[in-house]
């Protein structure tokens, strides 16, 4: 069987995340949980619609991953994109995206026009 | 512009207050997803690709600077800095959190703007002419039939739950900057030989996977009729559309299978039973919501003309914007100034709350605190006098939204597509931006000349592929992104429908091709001939052959 992580919805802010290793539910692929056959899969399933049951996540379902120079990759390219952020904008990307505290208090900004 | 009055105020603030309530029952656990997710669709509220997605309508496209100024407000505080503007005239917020989600149209209601019926299957957001008010061709200023419509769809009881979404367009010019030809109903102003006023009305065009032009099934309706006869439109279409099937649920597919004619005598009948009952405007109504819109207080002292032929003068870049993109207004000393959100290599229709900000504050200085939406992506500052012209250039550059290329080969519509859109088979934007850079070079864009390029992700056709002079459609193919190119279509008053050319093209291929294209045509080309004017002289078969070799 073609090796398979968990995706979902977060319920609260909508982000991307995976089931990790520890049961819980993280932004980043790397620390997710990898299924390498159909009942452990299975396992995975069941245990994620019970976290959609308790509101943590939304649409949970299995995705097809494979490992390439040792790191987790999802092998269809809409979940690459889904796993690492829009393409276009780098800054916005899971690894480099880093929320601005002070605009987020006020929103306000002058331009000076 | 329109303000709002007591009902409308007092309808968007209880439904701030619903919405509220249900997000609180959905964290709370009360309500599932299954049935959370039609609430806050009815909302504008999707789940893209990363994230929620909220869809904030912008009526006909006209904003205020408060309003602008209020979304860039929005974009810092509740989003990533930036928000995207749609080929429908909305903004896009990619990043919102559930959670916050009341709070932020909290804020929308207090500049009066909501994000209702941005989605599911009713009437959308009205759009309009982006010139509207302004244009030297016009009849009369759209918005106003805009507005009544607005107000007449907005929570429509019987128009709620139709068997599919369903757009309408309004233009008052004969120029079509408004696409009236492929909306679920196109409307065009004009004047009988009594000088009446009156709409031609168009019903059954759209894009999507069955695009179509629409047949025009009333060639004058005296404006008073006009929301009976769009009740009498909707209440056919209500009964008979295709709920069993979503894929041919639209009016178009109806008006189609149906036969126009035959159509058109179901709305005829349908009309004449109502048509002296049914709902019209209040007396004095029209008047109401006309007064709104009501031109401007024009000061047209000073020598704006020779100013700005001074300025032109002095500076080539200015003057290189000035014939691009500004255009020409109704109102003497004034110009409409187009706003392009096409930077070179930039992501089409996007906006940083910086930008969004630098707009707000040119439009309070220098166009009477108006600014417009276009459905190709763009702004517009409405009034602008012509010697404020160079002030506001000036700003513009230094917030990189002076790109010259007003309907040029690097003004391109892009849908999302796959980097953000939950339905799309490829990627749109960096397509769009490959291209751009492709044809950086502006004297080679000027020298192109207008040419409409438009790219959707998927058969949706969000990104008006159906309509481009050169259409590009992404198509999932085995899990390769592949893009089919359509040559020869149009959304303005000579609408057509483009024509598939060939075998499609992998992603790295696509720029190379459209290259090829705009090389062709530049061999092909007569004296003062537009791409579209070519390929409709000559056919596909020059372009095909250039593509492909196969002759």
């Amino acid at each position: 069987m073609t090796q398979k992580v968990i995706s979902a919805n977060r319920l609260g802010d909508g982000l991307v995340v995976y089931l990790a290793t520890d049961g819980s539910w993280a932004e980043w692929i790397s620390g997710s949980v990898i299924a390498l056959d159909e009942a452990t899969a299975d396992a995975m399933l069941a245990q994620a619609r019970q976290a959609e049951q308790d509101r943590i996540v939304i649409d949970p379902y299995l995705i097809d991953v494979a490992e390439v120079d040792g790191q987790v990759r999802p092998t269809k390219y809409r979940e690459f994109i889904r796993a690492t952020g829009p393409s276009v904008r780098p800054d916005l990307s899971k690894q480099n995206y880093v929320p601005d505290p002070a605009s987020h208090e006020t929103g306000a900004h002058d331009t000076g026009v | 512009m329109y303000i709002y009055d007591e009902i409308d105020q007092t309808l968007v603030d209880q439904r701030v207050n619903q919405f509220r309530d249900q997000v609180r029952r959905r964290i709370a656990g009360e309500l599932s997803e299954d049935e959370f997710k039609p609430l806050r669709l009815m909302n504008g509220v999707y789940l893209q690709l990363h994230a929620y997605m909220l869809r904030v309508a912008i009526p006909y496209g006209t904003l205020s600077a408060e309003q602008l100024r209020k979304l860039a407000w929005i974009a810092r505080k509740y989003d990533r800095g930036y928000g995207h503007f749609t080929t429908r005239q909305n903004l896009q917020y990619n990043w919102p959190k559930l959670e916050e989600l009341p709070d932020l149209l909290a804020e929308l209601a207090g500049v009066q703007m909501h994000a209702l019926q941005t989605s599911g299957n009713c009437i959308r957001n009205v759009t309009a002419d982006q010139y509207a008010g302004v244009a030297a061709d016009e009849v009369i200023d759209p918005r106003i039939h805009a507005e009544i419509i607005r107000q007449w769809s907005t929570l429509h009881p019987e128009f709620t739950f139709l068997p599919r979404k369903f757009k309408i367009a309004v233009t008052g010019a004969e120029t079509d900057r408004a696409a009236v030809k492929v909306h679920d109903i196109g409307l065009i102003a004009k004047r009988d030989a009594a000088g009446e006023l009156g709409f031609e009305v168009i019903v059954g065009g759209g894009q999507g996977r069955t695009p179509m032009v629409g047949p025009t099934i009333r060639d004058f309706l005296p404006e008073k009729y006009l929301l009976s006869y769009l009740e009498a439109v909707l209440r056919v279409y209500n009964r008979l559309g295709r709920r069993d099937n979503m894929y041919k649920a639209r009016i178009k597919i109806q008006v189609h299978e149906t036969g126009a004619e035959k159509f058109t005598e179901m709305v005829e009948r349908e009309w004449e039973q109502i048509r002296d009952t049914a709902v019209e405007l209040p007396a004095g109504e029209r008047e109401r919501i006309a007064a709104f819109f009501n031109p401007p207080l024009y000061d047209a002292t000073g020598d704006g003309a020779e100013i700005l032929a001074r300025d032109v003068a002095g500076d080539a870049d200015f003057a290189r914007w000035v014939s691009t993109n500004v255009a020409a207004h109704k109102a003497d000393g004034y110009a409409i100034a187009n706003i392009s959100l096409k930077p070179i290599g930039g992501v089409p229709g996007d906006a940083s709350a910086e930008q969004m900000d630098a707009v707000a504050a040119l439009a309070e200085r220098f166009s009477l605190s108006e600014i417009r939406v276009t459905h190709e992506q763009n702004l517009v500052l409405p009034h602008v006098r012509q010697d404020d012209l160079y002030a506001v250039w000036q700003t513009l550059k230094s917030y990189d939204l002076h790109t010259p290329n007003l309907g040029l080969v690097s003004d391109m519509i892009a849908c999302p597509g796959l980097d953000y859109c939950a339905l799309a088979n490829a990627r749109s934007i960096p397509l769009a931006q490959e291209i751009s850079q492709r044809f950086a070079d502006l004297d080679r864009q000027h020298d192109i000349g207008e040419l409409k390029l438009k790219i959707s992700g998927c058969i949706n056709a969000c990104g008006h592929h159906h309509v481009g002079h050169i259409g590009i459609l992404g198509v999932d193919r085995k899990g390769e992104e592949y893009y089919q190119i359509t040559l020869g279509g149009s959304g303005a008053e000579d609408a057509s429908l483009g024509d598939i050319i060939g075998p499609a093209f992998p992603y790295d291929r696509v720029v190379n091709a459209i290259e090829t294209l705009v090389d062709a045509y530049l061999g092909v080309r007569a004296d003062g001939e537009r791409f579209l004017d070519t390929y409709r002289r000559l056919g596909a078969d020059p372009f095909k052959e250039a593509l492909y070799g196969t002759h």
